[in-house]
C-alpha cells in the first residue's frame, strides 16, 4: 500500500502539499504517483520566480518509460526548487515525502489550502483508480 | 481477455507490474526496470517471449517459398539450427515484420515473429503458400525464454543435464541446438550474449523457476527496450514499419540481392529505390543537454523539420537521453536539435549503436 501522510494535504493529479507557514508550501509528488511513474531519471523542474495558476504545468517528471507533467496545486510564485533532484532524481522513489521534494512556492492566497484534498480524500481518489 | 503466456502465474507470484502488450499480459517490470537492465549487462538476466510467434513452416518447396518471402536468403543457411535475420516485406518494399528462420532440414523451418504482428503475418504468410508445397502451423505449446548477459550462458548451463550441456557446448552466435526437450538457440535482443530457449509449455514455470534459482533475474518488457535500444536493435512498429523500407531502417545488410535471378517480394521496389537511394535513413542521437528524448519528438536542423524521433529513452548503462531517429537522407549533420515539450535540446549524431558487451560506445 502507497503511503498517505495524515498531516499533508493532496490534488487528484498526485501532488503532495505541505504547509510550511506564511503563506508558504512545499511541494511534491505522492509515494503512489511514483510507484506509478517507475525508475525517476529526470525531473525537469520550474523556474525559481515564475507565477503560476492552479492547475498550470509547471515541471515534468520523466521515468524511463515515460514523461508526466507536474502541475501546480494552488496559485502563487515559485521560490525554491529541489536542486538535489538534478544529480539524484532517484530521491523521487526512495523518498517522495522527504529529500525527493520538489519546489517551494509562495501561495496568492493562504486560504487556498483549504480547497485542497485531505490524506482520507485522495486516499479515496486513488482507490477509484 | 488478454492471452497469457504459460509463463504468466510466475510473474504474478514475483509481483511483476502486468501491462497489456500486443494482446498479452506480460510483466513491465518486477520492481526496478534500471535494476534489472543493470541485471542483464553486468551479470544475467531473463525475459518471457512466449509471446512471439513460432511458426513451422513444411514440406516440399519449404526453401523455395521462403527465398521467395523473405528480403534474406535462406539458401545461405546450410547447418541444421543455423539462423538468419530477415525482414519480410510487402510488394512496395515496406516491412510486414522482421524475423527470424531457423533452418532444421531443406523441408522444414521454423520463423518467429513478433506478437504484435502475429495476425497479419500468419495471414501473409498464408497468402503467399498458397503458390507453394509448403505447410504453415503455429506453435502454441512451447514457452520462450530469453537469457541474456555476460553469465548467462554459464548460469543456463548451469541447470541443464549432462546432455543437454553436450548439445550446447560451443554453439556458435546465431545457431540453435535442439538439446532434450528445449531447442536452444545462442541468439538475442540486448547486445549481450546468451541464448533464447524454447521449452515445452507445460515445463516452462519449472524452468523458469530453476533459472532464478539460478542467479538469472526475471527482467521485464521495460528493461526489455532500454537495452535494445542501446544496442541500436529496431523494434517493429517504431523503428520500421510497412511505410519504411529496410533501405531505411539499417536493415540494408538483411537484403540479400544475389542471386539476381531470385525474385522475393518487394525485390522491385527496393532495386528501384537502391538506384534513386533511399529518401530517408535511420541516425542514433546522444542528446547532449538535459532532458529525454522520446518517440515521435522532432529533429530539427535551421528551423526545419528534417525527422522524427523513431524510439527515444534514457539509457541506464551510459547516464545519458539516447534515441534513433528517421531523417532526410541528406542530411549531414554532426549535431541537431530535437524538439522536446517546449524545449529545442542539442543531439549529437552517432551511429544506431550505443552500448556492446556492457560498454558504452558514445
Amino acid at each position: 500500500m502507497s503511503q498517505i501522510p495524515a498531516e499533508l494535504k493532496y490534488v487528484s493529479s498526485h501532488e503532495w502539499i505541505r504547509d510550511e507557514g506564511d503563506g508558504v508550501v512545499t511541494v511534491g509528488i505522492t509515494d503512489h504517483a511514483q510507484e506509478l511513474l517507475g525508475d525517476v531519471v529526470f525531473v525537469d523542474a520550474p523556474e525559481v520566480d515564475s507565477e503560476v495558476d492552479a492547475e498550470d504545468e509547471i515541471a515534468v517528471v520523466e521515468s524511463v518509460k515515460a514523461a508526466s507533467d507536474i502541475y501546480a496545486p494552488l496559485a502563487g510564485t515559485i521560490i525554491e526548487v529541489n536542486e538535489e533532484l538534478e544529480d539524484s532524481p532517484e530521491l523521487v522513489n526512495t523518498d517522495p515525502y522527504g529529500d525527493g521534494w520538489m519546489f517551494k512556492m509562495k501561495l496568492a492566497d493562504a486560504g487556498d489550502m483549504d480547497s485542497l484534498l485531505s490524506a482520507d480524500e485522495y486516499a479515496d481518489e486513488i482507490a477509484e483508480d | 481477455m488478454a492471452n497469457k503466456t504459460p509463463l504468466y502465474q510466475a510473474h504474478v507470484d514475483a509481483n511483476a507490474r502486468i501491462v497489456d502488450f500486443g494482446g498479452w499480459d506480460m510483466p513491465l517490470n518486477y520492481g526496478s526496470q534500471i535494476d534489472e537492465h543493470h541485471a542483464v549487462r553486468q551479470d544475467a538476466g531473463m525475459f518471457d517471449v512466449s509471446h512471439m510467434t513460432v511458426v513451422e513452416v513444411t514440406g516440399g518447396e519449404a526453401k523455395t517459398y521462403l527465398r521467395y518471402l523473405l528480403a534474406n536468403d535462406v539458401d545461405k543457411l546450410k547447418e541444421s539450427g543455423k539462423a538468419l535475420y530477415s525482414g519480410m516485406l510487402n510488394e512496395e518494399g515496406g516491412v510486414i515484420d522482421d524475423l527470424i528462420v531457423y533452418y532444421l532440414t531443406d523441408t522444414h523451418y521454423r520463423v518467429v515473429v513478433n506478437a504484435s504482428t502475429r495476425d497479419k503475418d500468419l495471414a501473409w504468410m498464408e497468402n503467399v503458400a498458397q503458390q507453394f508445397d509448403v505447410a504453415i502451423e503455429e506453435r502454441v505449446d512451447v514457452a520462450m525464454i530469453a537469457v541474456q548477459g555476460p553469465n548467462a550462458i554459464e548460469k543456463a548451463q548451469s541447470i541443464m543435464s549432462d546432455e543437454q550441456k553436450a548439445a550446447v557446448a560451443g554453439l556458435k552466435p546465431f545457431v540453435a541446438a535442439q538439446a532434450g526437450d528445449l531447442f536452444v538457440a545462442r541468439t538475442g535482443y540486448t547486445g549481450e550474449d546468451g541464448y533464447e530457449i524454447m521449452v515445452p509449455d507445460s515445463q516452462g514455470i519449472e524452468f523458469w523457476n530453476q533459472l532464478a534459482a539460478a542467479g538469472v533475474k526475471p527482467c521485464g518488457l521495460a528493461a526489455r527496450d532500454t537495452l535494445r535500444l542501446e544496442a541500436g536493435m529496431n523494434l517493429y512498429g517504431h523503428d520500421m514499419d510497412e511505410t519504411v523500407s529496410p533501405l531505411e531502417a539499417n536493415m540494408g545488410w538483411t537484403i540479400a540481392w544475389e542471386p539476381e535471378d531470385r525474385d522475393f517480394v518487394g525485390r522491385n521496389a527496393l532495386t528501384e529505390q537502391k538506384a534513386q537511394g533511399a529518401p530517408r535513413k535511420l541516425i542514433g542521437l546522444v542528446l547532449e543537454d538535459k532532458g529525454i528524448m522520446r518517440e515521435g519528438q522532432e529533429v530539427i536542423v535551421n528551423d526545419e523539420v528534417v525527422g522524427v524521433v523513431t524510439s527515444g529513452t534514457m539509457s541506464p548503462t551510459t547516464g545519458k537521453s539516447i534515441a534513433m531517429a528517421r531523417v532526410n537522407r541528406a542530411l549531414q549533420e554532426e549535431q541537431v536539435l530535437v524538439q522536446i515539450r517546449k524545449k529545442q535540446l542539442l543531439a549529437r549524431v552517432v551511429k544506431p549503436s550505443f552500448v556492446r558487451k556492457g560498454e558504452s560506445l558514445i
